[in-house]
């Protein structure tokens, strides 16, 4: 429109079409704009690490090369960009395929005894060893025989002759 | 000590053995779904074929929605049979069956859909948004959703003629929600 044949596209019809081309392009800017914001990579990586790859053997989605894994990170991607928290970026997956999807379980309910069962170990370990160790000890404790003043009196001149 | 040890160990196996017992009765590829009784997901796909698969235009019809792949051999090569023959059998009575292709190549999947000579839409899922919506992990799984739109049974595995026959019977028998 700078042109300088600016002047003759002064046809209503031309006006007109234009208006309508420059409406649409604002509009569907409009439109988009809310709707993403810009993504921390390292947010996508720190959802996707926890959650586990669907088609693999051990490996997170973020970790894993697989296309489903990679569909995966474009969710999680998308729905950030959506203003969704990491939070219910999670849940949004567990509400999908359970808690089965997170590779860490969750701190409560059955999955509770994952955690504790170690601490639980570790504890009975200690106590065994206490025992054991108490009990070898413990008998050791035996007095040693008495010495009466005549030897002990004999060991004193004897250590003295050797100095 | 030793009346101790007679009970501490035996005190120490019991729970052991027996979350060893509830583990090894567990069947580690049975991963319950959280969405059975609630409702499907809506979806709209491009089928192969071109036409549109709308779940949510489906409401009020059984619908059985396969997740496939060609590569998934043999379980979704026994089950395309299957699913064509139940399809015919029971369109004419309020089932639709709807055939979602994941992580696969188009070229592929029209041949295998060639192949089987199957009859019923069949689209692929190339963003997986519909996949995960489903929970779907693995190929082939089938849902089988109610009148009113709710998810009632998850299969994984090939489906058979019984199998498709059975659910499909029992949702049919359900009463009509009202519309």
């Amino acid at each position: 429109m700078t042109s300088p044949s600016a002047p003759r596209v002064r046809d209503p019809r031309v006006v007109a079409i234009v208006a309508a081309l420059v409406l649409i392009v604002v509009e569907t800017h409009a439109v988009a704009q809310p709707a993403s914001r810009p993504v921390n990579e390292q947010d996508v990586y720190e959802v996707a690490a926890q959650l586990r790859c669907v088609v693999c053997q051990n490996l997170s989605v973020a970790d894993s090369p697989s296309e489903m894994a990679g569909q995966m990170r474009a969710i999680v991607r998308e729905r950030l960009a959506a203003g969704q928290t990491p939070a219910q970026v999670r849940q949004y997956f567990v509400e999908r395929y359970g808690d089965w999807i997170l590779l860490a379980p969750p701190r409560r309910g059955f999955t509770l005894l994952v955690w504790l069962a170690p601490l639980v170990a570790v504890l009975v370990g200690l106590t065994i060893v206490t025992l054991l160790v108490r009990r070898w000890t413990g008998r050791r404790r035996v007095a040693p025989p008495a010495i009466d003043a005549a030897m002990s009196e004999r060991i004193r001149r004897e250590l003295e002759r050797e100095s | 000590m030793t009346r101790a040890w007679r009970w501490l160990l035996p005190l120490t196996a019991v729970p052991v053995l027996a979350l060893l017992a509830y583990g090894f009765r567990l069947n580690p590829r049975d991963i319950p779904s959280p969405l059975l009784g609630r409702p499907a997901a809506p979806f709209v796909l491009t089928a192969y074929d071109g036409a549109a698969m709308d779940l949510a235009a489906l409401r009020g019809k059984v619908v059985v929605l396969n997740f496939w792949a060609s590569w998934c051999y043999p379980a979704c090569y026994e089950e395309a049979p299957v699913l064509e023959r139940g399809w015919r059998a029971y369109r004419d009575r309020g089932v639709v069956v709807l055939g979602v292709d994941i992580q696969d190549k188009d070229e592929a999947g029209r041949k295998f859909i060639g192949d089987f000579g199957l009859t019923f839409a069949n689209g692929p899922d190339r963003t997986g948004k519909v996949s995960v919506d489903y929970g779907v992990y693995g190929v082939p799984e089938t849902f089988f959703i109610d009148r009113q739109g709710s998810i009632r049974v998850k299969h994984v595995s090939a489906l058979t003629d019984q199998m498709f026959r059975q659910t499909v019977e029992q949702l049919l028998g359900e009463p009509v929600p009202p519309r």
